[in-house]
């Protein structure tokens, strides 16, 4: 694919103040989605905070009312015992269970949303046509699916703890206010710093996680293309170039990490550090107004305390803040999948027929995207009910591609593609399939069982099944498989050879009694023997079918009424094969191949005898 | 669903079962960075956490004998602390920049390396054990199984050690305040760690549980994206939609499951400091009531147990978090340590010279793992120079003998021999270059045509790569692209046929050049007039070296020196193909009908 359009690079997002702001805005998306388990994580986080500044509060309490004056008095009663340990142990339920609340509701909310997001990109990939699965590399689109969703949300894990020290940062500074407003303004001046350090790290981290993130979808990308060469590898011996290959996005991939954990390393530190020397600060101005006598001492006391237990969590806000960058970048990756246009669109219209299915293009131009030259030229091609025509032609001259446009896997660009009669952008979705089926070149066969392979889920009999698998000359060696039908296959095939897949793939299509049935070259590791038993299954079964069948060989050629030979995406001839033999020097160039061929080599044997 | 847990020997290893310990050391081990200069990260981290418990209690000093000095605040004594408390801050956060950069430099370099150890591993597997696991799911292993360990190697590792300092701190100076309270702040500790030691297998379990959830997402997902053209084919959108959506909830479910008992744990922490706290001030108050401390030692004290019960909740947290990057671990661990059954004799191996290469097949039997045998007994002996055209019916044990001819597998029993070597005892980089395999569907890589012919010979020259084209009689095919030997294939080749890419692939072995080619249906997909053309010019260039065709089409068989006949597993007939065609036996059935398909016209 020669940079269609649709590969353009995913939008990487200005590094600006619009970070800050478009993390909330994903973050508050988020929260609305999920408003149940965040208010519930919200509503603990505020217990939580409401305990932990009330278990300063009641540890001093309890100093001054029950301590003190059993210290004075050098004994203590039983019940000032059972005081302290029950005020305190009631601050302590509350604190737990607003630790448990906000935890697990924040693990819920979190996770909700990923599942969520999965499930809509999962869509779009289904829903996208397949010109936009050949432009992503499918490293990217897993990447997309997994490693970016978990970015994304990964922020609702502190998050509501941070709306906890929000929420505890009003109570604290409504205290310092009423002991000191002088003192408070000093220790609120805190805050602002903590946003400016953020705004400078934002700015440096944005573009850095945006190349890690990058970087992550391009590891997964090579892994996953070298995995899937593996046997290519392993038979060019290229296992040292595919370890250099990965080794140099890895090592990209570690320093942009580093980068990332450099910006960090600076972050934390001071977003740590400006609490602490606000309550030096404090302090220290605190000392000088009690020894003026403006402030009792216990005042200062108290505010630094206040300040020394909001130190810690502060830093939650900071895990927040630092989070946001690759929220941010996660969630814009994500939406370049969401919004991605161009899905096939459907319209209403019905296949009612039970006949076989007559399929008919007329004048269809189709170009691969981004290619200018197009790889059909006005062809026109009518397979009337019932009938069996045969693509023939050169390797590279587009038959598989008309094979799809008569399917509308891929859309023509001009010309018009009909079933029935019916225009096929105008059928509503699951039309298509319902009547006709493809074999492609390509097997693909699901990780599911031979008939979970076969029915695709649907409810069938093991009669029809196994029929189907007779028909495609697979039912003996499904047969001697170690659970029958119920043997799993596995996404690769497992230990199928070729030929056996591509025969699962033929009862596949078989199976469902297709009104038109698409053979793209779908018998070409099958051996002639096996495929002539095929074709004559097929022939028996296809009363009530129209083929349309790509193929070389002169057996499957035969069997057709028609023959439509194809050079470079156009129609050169169409007629029987005894016509376009004829007629068509390419065509007979094609088909006689062989037979000239062994001709010429008994012609070679004969005068080398002769000699 | 794929079955896990029925393990043979050539199965991926869905997690290692090492125990907690064992992980932790075969990775450090298999990521010796992350031990590089960690002894001076371990130092700048206990300067880091002696500043942050000096803080507050300089903090407190200033509080306690300063602003709330007898006899009225001594404002001397307040400053001087504070400057003090500011040096700290200022050192402690310089140390703890330190630390974090190196870890990061630590922990990434150690990860890459990690990752890069499994990637390597995977493709040193056999194609047999590689196809075990869902291409998603080996993803899975060098990419978010990795991930997942980051986070413990980052900041887990150094701060569990940083806690214990912090913890041993805290308890030196607890009993130096009272023997008393110290003890009773470690009664309280012991049901904490029973519990904790309880919940870690569990937890382990579950973040087990997580990582193979999250294999099975990816291989799930996958599927949608592999399997576009089939699933638009059939119109099976909604199926397999609900098949991810089953993987998707599965996922979901057991990491809020692992999350939820991680967060089990965690309140048991907090349960830990909130009632220690309490005993103390109880304990504590009938202490001082008693006159056996003062009211501010009991206050200090508290202080104290704030600065202990901080590291023991953070530690809690480790653990979990460690439970996570074991599991993760255990991933990457156990597709490394699956062993690679068909092994690079590596330095051992014996280097054989190029030239004309001499085949012997001896008794050799194989089976899949629990399957019936694919070949039996099969002894054969292929002489330098010579084209051999293997032929048979599908499922006849074909491909198996093109595999095991270019070690591909290992046989069962009996042995191949290249110029008498078995091949089990030849260097891979000396096999890969004197033996190639065309595989049916050779895999095109997103690049365009000339990188990727080169993928076997990356320094062939230009002129090296149009003489190949040529040779193979390819020009005209490569002219009508769009863009010549530019063109880009698109993801795997998509952007071509199935025949065209079957012509890359052959132009990328001729590339190679070995002494031994071995095309398994390589031409299976190329219509007949160019496949004529091609296997033409692979008889020219194979007349120098030998050749081993697999093939349905017989025109390949006619221009053999040798014909292999395999019928289920065992060769029935040998010889040259009039030879055998006067035998009246299988190969002149076969070949009868052949000939009748072709002249059928």
């Amino acid at each position: 694919m020669s940079a269609p359009a649709s590969s353009a690079p995913v939008p990487r997002p200005v590094a600006d103040r619009a970070v800050l702001r478009r993390g909330l805005r994903v973050i508050w998306g988020g929260m609305r989605a999920q408003r149940r388990p965040v208010s519930v994580a919200v509503a603990g986080s505020v217990l939580w905070a409401a305990a932990t500044v009330g278990t300063a509060g009641a540890i001093g309490w309890l100093t001054a009312e029950v301590v003190e004056p059993a210290v004075g008095a050098r004994r203590i009663e039983a019940a000032g015992l059972w005081t302290i340990f029950g005020v305190l142990v009631a601050v302590l339920v509350v604190n737990v269970t607003g630790v448990i609340l906000r935890r697990v509701y924040a693990t819920i909310a979190g996770f909700n949303l990923q599942a969520d997001y999965r499930q809509r990109v999962t869509r779009q990939y289904l829903r996208l046509p397949l010109s936009w699965h050949h432009a992503h590399p499918s490293g990217q689109l897993l990447s997309n699916a997994h490693a970016d969703v978990e970015a994304t949300w990964q922020v609702f894990n502190p998050l509501p703890m941070a709306i906890g020290v929000i929420f505890m940062l009003v109570i604290a500074g409504t205290m310092m206010v009423l002991v000191d407003p002088l003192l408070a303004v000093l220790g609120l001046l805190v805050f602002p710093g903590l946003f400016a350090a953020n705004l400078v790290f934002q700015r440096v981290m944005s573009p850095r996680i945006t190349r890690a993130q990058q970087l992550r979808a391009e590891v997964a990308e090579v892994a996953h293309e070298s995995f899937e060469a593996g046997l290519v590898v392993k038979a060019m011996g290229r296992e040292d170039q595919e370890t250099e290959r990965f080794r140099a996005k890895t090592y990209e991939l570690r320093d942009a990490l580093i980068l990332v954990g450099r910006t960090r390393g600076v972050f934390e530190p001071v977003i740590e550090a400006i609490p602490t020397l606000g309550t030096l600060a404090v302090l220290g101005v605190g000392t000088w107004q009690v020894s003026r006598g403006d402030l009792e001492a216990a005042d200062v006391v108290q505010m630094a305390y206040l300040f020394s237990i909001l130190a810690f969590p502060v830093r939650a806000l900071g895990w927040v803040l630092a989070e946001i960058p690759r929220s941010v970048v996660g969630h814009d990756r994500v939406q370049h999948v969401l919004q991605a246009q161009g899905g096939m669109a459907y319209g209403s219209a019905a296949l009612t027929r039970v006949s076989p299915a007559s399929s008919r293009l007329a004048g269809v131009t189709y170009a691969h995207a981004g290619e200018e030259r197009p790889t059909i030229r006005g062809v026109s091609l009518d397979i009337p009910s019932g009938g069996t025509v045969a693509l023939v032609g050169p390797t590279g001259s587009g038959k598989s591609t008309l094979a799809n446009l008569t399917l509308r896997l891929v859309d023509a660009d001009t010309g018009s593609v009909r079933l029935d009669g019916v225009e096929a952008r105008d059928l509503a979705r699951g039309q298509l399939p319902a009547s006709a089926a493809l074999v492609a070149q390509q097997t693909f066969m699901f990780d599911d069982t031979v008939r979970g392979n076969i029915t695709l889920g649907e409810d069938s009999d093991d009669e029809a099944v196994w029929e189907s698998l007779r028909i495609a000359q697979a039912d003996e060696f499904v047969r001697s498989l170690p659970a029958g039908l119920d043997t799993v296959i596995g996404e690769r095939g497992g230990t199928l050879s070729g030929g056996q897949r591509q025969r699962i793939a033929l009862a596949r299509s078989v199976w469902r009694r297709p009104r038109l049935l698409v053979l793209d070259d779908a018998t070409s590791a099958v051996d002639p023997s096996v495929e002539q038993a095929i074709l004559t299954g097929l022939r028996e079964a296809r009363g009530g079918m129209t083929v349309l069948v790509v193929a070389y060989r002169l057996a499957t050629i035969l069997l057709a009424d028609e023959v439509v030979y194809l050079e470079h995406g156009a129609v050169v001839d169409q007629g029987t094969h005894g016509e376009l033999l004829g007629r068509c020097r390419g065509y007979a160039d094609l088909v006689q191949a062989y037979s000239r061929e062994a001709a010429e080599r008994a012609a070679v044997t004969r005068q080398e005898e002769g000699s | 669903m794929s079955t896990a847990g029925t393990s043979e020997s050539s199965r991926i290893d869905g997690q290692s079962q090492l125990g907690v310990g064992a992980t932790l050391r075969r990775g450090f081990q298999l990521s010796p960075e992350l031990k590089v200069g960690l002894w001076l990260t371990v130092g700048l981290a206990l300067v880091a956490t002696v500043g942050r418990v000096v803080i507050p209690f300089v903090v407190q000093q200033a509080t306690d004998n300063g602003i709330q000095a007898e006899g009225g605040p001594d404002v001397g004594f307040v400053l001087t602390a504070i400057g003090i408390a500011a040096g700290v801050v200022l050192v402690t956060s310089l140390a703890q920049y330190a630390v974090n950069v190196r870890l990061f430099r630590a922990a990434e370099s150690g990860l890459a390396t990690l990752r890069l150890k499994a990637f390597r591993h995977i493709h040193d597997l056999s194609v047999l054990t590689q196809s075990t696991e869902r291409r998603g799911a080996l993803v899975s292993r060098v990419t978010s199984d990795v991930d997942t360990i980051s986070m413990f190697v980052q900041f887990g590792g150094l701060m569990l050690l940083v806690s214990s300092a912090q913890i041993v701190l805290a308890t030196i100076l607890m009993v130096v305040y009272s023997p008393v309270l110290a003890a009773v702040v470690y009664l309280c500790l012991f049901p904490l760690v029973l519990l904790v030691r309880r919940l870690q297998p569990v937890l382990g379990r579950s973040y087990g549980a997580v990582r193979e959830r999250v294999g099975d997402l990816l291989g799930a997902i996958s599927e949608a994206i592999v399997g576009a053209t089939t699933i638009r084919a059939y119109g099976v959108e909604d199926r397999t939609a609900t098949r991810i959506d089953g993987a998707i909830e599965a996922h979901r479910r057991s990491a809020i499951g692992a999350q939820v008992r991680s967060v089990m744990a965690f309140a048991s922490g907090q349960t830990f400091a909130g009632v220690t706290t309490a005993v103390v001030l109880v304990v504590g108050t009938v202490l001082a009531s008693r006159g056996d401390l003062t009211l501010g030692e009991l206050l200090a004290f508290l202080f104290l147990v704030n600065l202990f019960t901080q590291p023991v909740l953070m530690a809690t947290e480790i653990f979990t978090e460690m439970q996570n990057a074991v599991a993760g671990w255990r991933r990457v661990i156990g597709v490394i340590d699956t062993p690679a059954d068909v092994a690079d004799p590596g330095a051992d191996g014996v280097v054989l010279d190029r030239g004309p290469i001499t085949i012997d097949f001896e008794g050799v039997w194989f089976a899949y793992p629990g399957g019936e045998p694919v070949l039996r007994d099969v002894d054969l002996r292929i002489e330098p120079h010579t084209r051999v055209a293997v032929v048979g019916q599908t499922g006849s044990g074909k491909t198996t003998l093109a595999k095991l001819l270019t070690r591909l597998m290992d046989p069962s029993d009996g042995a191949v021999r290249l110029d008498g070597t078995d091949l089990r005892e030849v260097s891979f980089a000396s096999l890969r270059q004197r033996v190639v395999l065309v595989p049916q569907e050779g895999f095109l890589f997103d690049d365009d045509l000339a990188g990727n012919i080169r993928f076997a010979r990356p320094e062939a020259t230009d002129e090296e790569l149009a003489l190949a084209i040529t040779e193979l009689g390819l020009d005209s095919w490569v002219d009508g692209l769009p863009h010549g030997l530019a063109t880009q294939v698109g993801q795997r080749g998509e952007s071509l046929s199935a025949g065209e890419r079957q012509l890359v692939a052959i132009a990328r072995a001729y590339l190679a050049d070995p002494d031994l080619l071995v095309l398994d249906e390589a031409t299976s997909a190329v219509d007949p007039a160019t496949e004529v053309r091609v296997q033409r010019a692979l008889e020219g260039l194979t007349t120098g070296r030998t050749s081993v065709a697999i093939a349905h089409r017989l025109s390949t068989a006619e221009a053999a020196d040798l014909v292999v006949v395999v019928d289920a597993g065992r060769i029935v007939e040998l010889g040259p193909h009039r030879e055998l065609v006067g035998q009246g036996g299988v190969y002149a059935r076969m070949h009868r009908s052949w000939a009748a398909q072709q002249s059928s016209g």
